[in-house]
């Protein structure tokens, strides 16, 4: 990280994070989509100084997919390293987004790097990489879509530090909005407004209400000159949900503060 | 013309009507009818025809006086209106029986003139889900949509009528249904009710005249408030004022420009500050005066609120202060233990002090906060709910509300919502509360019955609990083999070599193809290995029929394959329900819970599944529709609804014992597979040939003979499924 990502503290996130990495303690981030997990560990890798990698999990996503595999190159094998093999290597941060995500035998390979331990067995290569210091592991994942197809297993929840994050109080997302947007406080204020009666459908028929990273998409749109119920439709309505009724209610709520 | 298209003669409709209404029985005369259809073009007399016979299977009576009315009103009304009328005279059949059914067909011309609210207004049917969304999402007390008589709120559910056409264009109607639904929502948000209507208006000679100027002087204070928290919506409201006005221009209503006094009114309740205290003392000053109502302005109902604000005011100050010494409870606190700092000398001494609760300004403008013993805390979703109920209500939240509850200091019953016991809803009064209400498919109407099904969720009494442990001793080999079989489905983990596409290069594959190309041999393209993933993602729900003809062996067999089944299914992991169902009649359909999605296979389960006897009928429709939204709930890939059963639908001396029955769960069926559900029936009707493929489709039944043979059939289908 080069440049400064633009972040503004919630809570205590920022001692917390920077408590647990000088104790080597991996952490794990919890809270809704577009909250603000993923800006604040770009933040944390700029302020730490470390290389951060990314990778955003998926059923598909196997142990070689993170670990490293042998791939062919002029009738030679080679051996490549993954993502996480690569973080330990340069003593990074390897960041793990949406956990749940992958598989369960996936995501058993990171145990021996979550406890005292920190090492990481190559099997393939017959190799047992300790982690440098500087490594640290973290992992996030959005409590809201828990499913009995989509938990966090003990043995892999009780290695962390967490970390709960949940929408910044109004003020602050304000702020975000403004500084993210550049839009003007009126319409700032709307965008909040929308927020707040989208959040308070949650359960009643929308999963999650608009994040944080929603009302920057739809500000960016209305300051790019879009009209802003078209922006909100666009960039809220029909990103929320793919129920008509629910979607033509958030539109009558649109239509009632634009 | 061709031959087809000539219009019948006056012998083939006296025939056709003759057997139509079967006037050797009813004695209903039909020359009339005949009279009046055979100068009818052909399409016209089989469009009245069709119609007629479609009204038929609701009422001989309705259906004949259609011919007559229909008729004599061909000129005046379009096919689409006519329709609409025969549909909603069934409907009112469906509702009030027969005489206010007759009314409908009888009173053409009210009909005529309601058209244009049927054709442009907008019925409570289509806007309430929209509309119950909508004010959900706006802030406050949750509020409730209900059909009424009128446009009012109670303060708690927003009643609007069955169809809102004051205005032209129905898009302007609904415009208005969501304009009264938020001046209603502001009217409960911003403090419109707290008023004592009893005492504030005692001192008025005219009570009705003086709470019809507050009325109008908090509307003009709610629109500002519109104004300011809804533009958007503020503009809309506006505007179909304007088109509302404009209207009763054209119409030669006179519009009188409104005194003076109003606009100094408006003035002073515009200012955001402005309170029902501010609009209490007003009212003086515009007495007598024109009121002005725009058309957004619903009813003021002050003996409603009342009532449903006093029953909610003392319930929430139990509730929450029960809810607070749960909180205490939860966080640790506990009145009976001292704080750690007190010595145990002084123990006797000092009393312990209860935690306090108070509601403390987070900052200027940014609403309230819980505290307790000075530190801010994050209260339930359903205390934070509560809180913004009574700050509705009060104003804030009275200190004494704030006081938890002392252990037993109120009756339960005193603020948990007395429900009504849908198990005696046969023993008293009858009753709805708590049922589930399903529409019903009239296949010759081709339409819908709407609410037709009441539909119950009972509890299941326990039956032997031994039960379970004899069917796994008798059929201890059967299980075995059963076991295999299922097992042989169970998929695991394994590593596929030699593929010609993975997530891996096989090593020893490579050497071998390498080998071969310097050899000479051509190279084999499967170099990779892929890891075979095991990811089984089924639900099933068993539908098990309960009816009185499934006593004896049948009721047997029924629960000896669901004890297999459940030994097995446990085996293979997947998730699985078990509902029995029954009834009598539409009013009393009946869903057993035997075991739900989330119950575990422990013994209270065996003993529900001992206790599965024969009870009533087989109104399977609404069964399927009651079952099939539960299965939707459920996370899974394959959902599968297995209906075990004995024969077809029937219901007690009802309509449903006709292929009615049978095009109705047709239907429930088709609209299960709509959402991706898998259906299956097992039947032990040796029938069920007849009517099964109909309903189910050639390849989605089987019938059996033997209760062994009924898990084996599940496994085929699991197999057919997932392979």
């Amino acid at each position: 990280m080069e440049k400064e990502p633009y972040y503004v503290p919630v809570n205590n996130e920022i001692t917390l994070f920077e408590a647990a990495y000088a104790n080597h303690l991996p952490l794990l981030l919890k809270g809704p989509t577009g909250c603000g997990k993923t800006r604040f560990m770009e933040y944390m890798a700029w302020r730490l100084r470390r290389p951060m990698i990314t990778v955003s999990c998926h059923d598909d996503l196997t142990t070689s997919d993170l670990v490293g595999r042998y791939l062919v190159k002029n009738g030679e094998t080679v051996w490549v390293d993954g993502p996480l093999t690569r973080a330990v290597r340069s003593g990074g941060i390897c960041y793990l987004d949406e956990i749940v995500e992958a598989r369960k035998d996936t995501m058993v390979v990171i145990h021996p790097l979550a406890d005292d331990r920190r090492i990481m067995p190559i099997e393939k290569l017959g190799q047992l990489l300790e982690a440098p210091d500087s490594f640290c592991l973290a992992i996030s994942y959005n409590p809201g879509y828990q499913s009995v197809l989509k938990e966090l297993k003990q043995s892999t929840r009780q290695r962390f530090v967490a970390i709960e994050f949940d929408y910044p109080k109004p003020a602050l997302e304000r702020e975000i909005i403004m500084h993210e947007t550049g839009l003007a406080p009126a319409v700032t204020d709307k965008l909040l407004k929308l927020a707040e009666m989208t959040r308070n459908l949650k359960d009643n028929g929308l999963e999650e209400g608009a994040s944080t990273r929603l009302l920057v998409h739809a500000g960016k749109l209305i300051s790019k000159g879009v009209e802003p119920r078209a922006a909100c439709q666009g960039a809220i309505a029909l990103a929320l949900t793919d129920d008509s009724d629910m979607i033509a209610a958030i539109n009558e709520l649109i239509g009632a503060l634009f | 013309m061709k031959a087809t298209e000539q219009p019948y003669a006056y012998a083939t409709l006296l025939e056709r009507l003759e057997e139509l209404y079967e006037v050797e029985f009813t004695w209903l005369k039909v020359e009339q009818l005949v009279q009046g259809l055979v100068n009818l073009d052909r399409n016209t007399q089989d469009f009245i025809l069709g119609w007629a016979e479609r009204l038929l299977t609701t009422n001989v009576y309705i259906s004949h006086e259609f011919i007559i009315r229909v008729v004599e009103a061909l000129d005046r009304l379009e096919r689409r209106v006519i329709e609409a009328w025969a549909v909603h005279a069934a409907d009112t059949f469906d509702q009030q029986g027969l005489r206010p059914a007759l009314a409908v067909i009888q009173q053409v011309d009210s009909f005529l003139e309601s058209a244009h609210a049927h054709a442009e207004g907008v019925a409570f049917d289509e806007v309430e889900s929209i509309l119950s969304t909508f004010v959900c999402g706006l802030s406050g007390r949750r509020l409730k949509l209900a059909q009424g008589e009128s446009v009012y709120t109670d303060s708690e559910t927003l009643y609007l009528p069955n169809i809102t056409a004051k205005l032209v264009k129905s898009k302007d109607n609904f415009l208005l249904c969501k304009a009264q639904v938020a001046f209603m929502w502001a009217q409960t948000r911003f403090g419109s009710f707290r008023v004592d209507f009893a005492t504030a208006f005692a001192d008025y000679p005219d009570r009705e005249q003086a709470l019809a100027a507050f009325h109008a002087l908090d509307t003009l204070r709610l629109e500002a408030y519109m104004e300011r928290e809804l533009p958007g919506l503020w503009r809309d409201m506006q505007r179909i004022e304007r088109l509302r006005l404009d209207e009763m221009r054209e119409e030669g209503v006179c519009n009188t420009p409104l005194h003076g006094m109003w606009e100094t009114c408006r003035g002073v309740l515009h200012t955001p500050s402005a309170t029902i205290e501010d609009v209490l003392a007003l009212v003086p000053q515009v007495l007598g005066l024109p009121i002005p109502q725009p058309v957004y302005q619903t009813r003021l109902n002050p003996d409603a609120v009342t009532a449903c604000m006093l029953a909610r005011m003392e319930r929430e100050k139990i509730l929450l202060r029960v809810k607070l010494a749960e909180l205490v409870k939860e966080m640790g606190f506990d009145s009976a233990q001292p704080p750690e700092d007190v010595e145990e000398g002084e123990e006797e001494k000092k009393e312990v002090t209860p935690p306090e609760f108070e509601m403390r300004e987070v900052q200027e403008g940014q609403g309230m906060e819980l505290v307790l013993d000075d530190k801010p805390i994050a209260p339930p979703e359903d205390v934070k709910q509560l809180l913004t109920s009574i700050m509705l209500d009060w104003g804030d939240v009275p200190p004494e509300f704030l006081v938890p509850a002392g252990d037993g200091e109120y009756d339960p019953s005193l603020y948990q919502k007395e429900e009504k016991d849908i198990e005696d809803v046969w023993k008293g009064i009858y009753h709805e509360e708590g049922a589930f209400l399903y529409r019903e498919w009239d296949f010759a109407r081709q339409h819908y019955r709407k609410n037709w099904c009441v539909l119950r969720e009972l509890e299941l009494p326990p039956g032997d609990p031994a039960y379970v442990d004899k069917v796994l001793d008798k059929y201890q080999g059967m299980i075995k083999h059963l076991r295999r079989t299922f097992e042989a489905m169970r998929d695991e983990n394994r590593l596929l070599k030699r593929q010609s596409q993975g997530d891996d290069v096989d090593i020893d594959a490579l050497v071998e193809a390498l080998a071969d190309s310097r050899d000479g041999s051509e190279m084999s393209d499967k170099l990779f290995q892929h890891m075979h993933r095991a990811d089984r993602s089924m639900a099933v729900m068993f539908m098990v029929d309960m009816s009185g003809s499934t006593k004896g062996w049948i009721n047997d067999a029924e629960r000896e394959a669901l004890v297999m089944l459940c030994e097995v299914l446990e085996k293979l992991g997947d998730r699985y329900a078990i509902y029995g169902f029954s009834g009598i009649g539409r009013k009393r359909c009946e869903i057993y819970r035997i075991k739900a999605f989330d119950d575990l296979y422990n013994s209270a389960t065996k003993a529900r599944i001992a206790g599965i006897v024969p009870k009533d009928y087989t109104r399977l429709g609404v069964a399927i529709r009651h079952l099939t939204e539960k299965l939707n709930t459920v996370e899974a890939k394959t959902r599968l609804l297995i209906t075990l059963s004995d024969g077809k639908p029937e219901d007690y001396f009802d309509i449903y014992n006709t292929q009615y029955g049978i095009e109705d769960t047709r239907q429930a069926l088709f609209e299960a597979r709509r959402t991706g559900i898998h259906p299956f029936c097992i039947t032990i009707d040796q029938r069920g040939k007849d009517y099964l493929p109909h309903m189910y489709g050639h390849a989605n039944w089987v019938e059996i003979d033997d209760v062994k043979k009924l898990p084996l059939k599940v496994a085929d289908i699991y197999r057919r499924l997932t392979s």
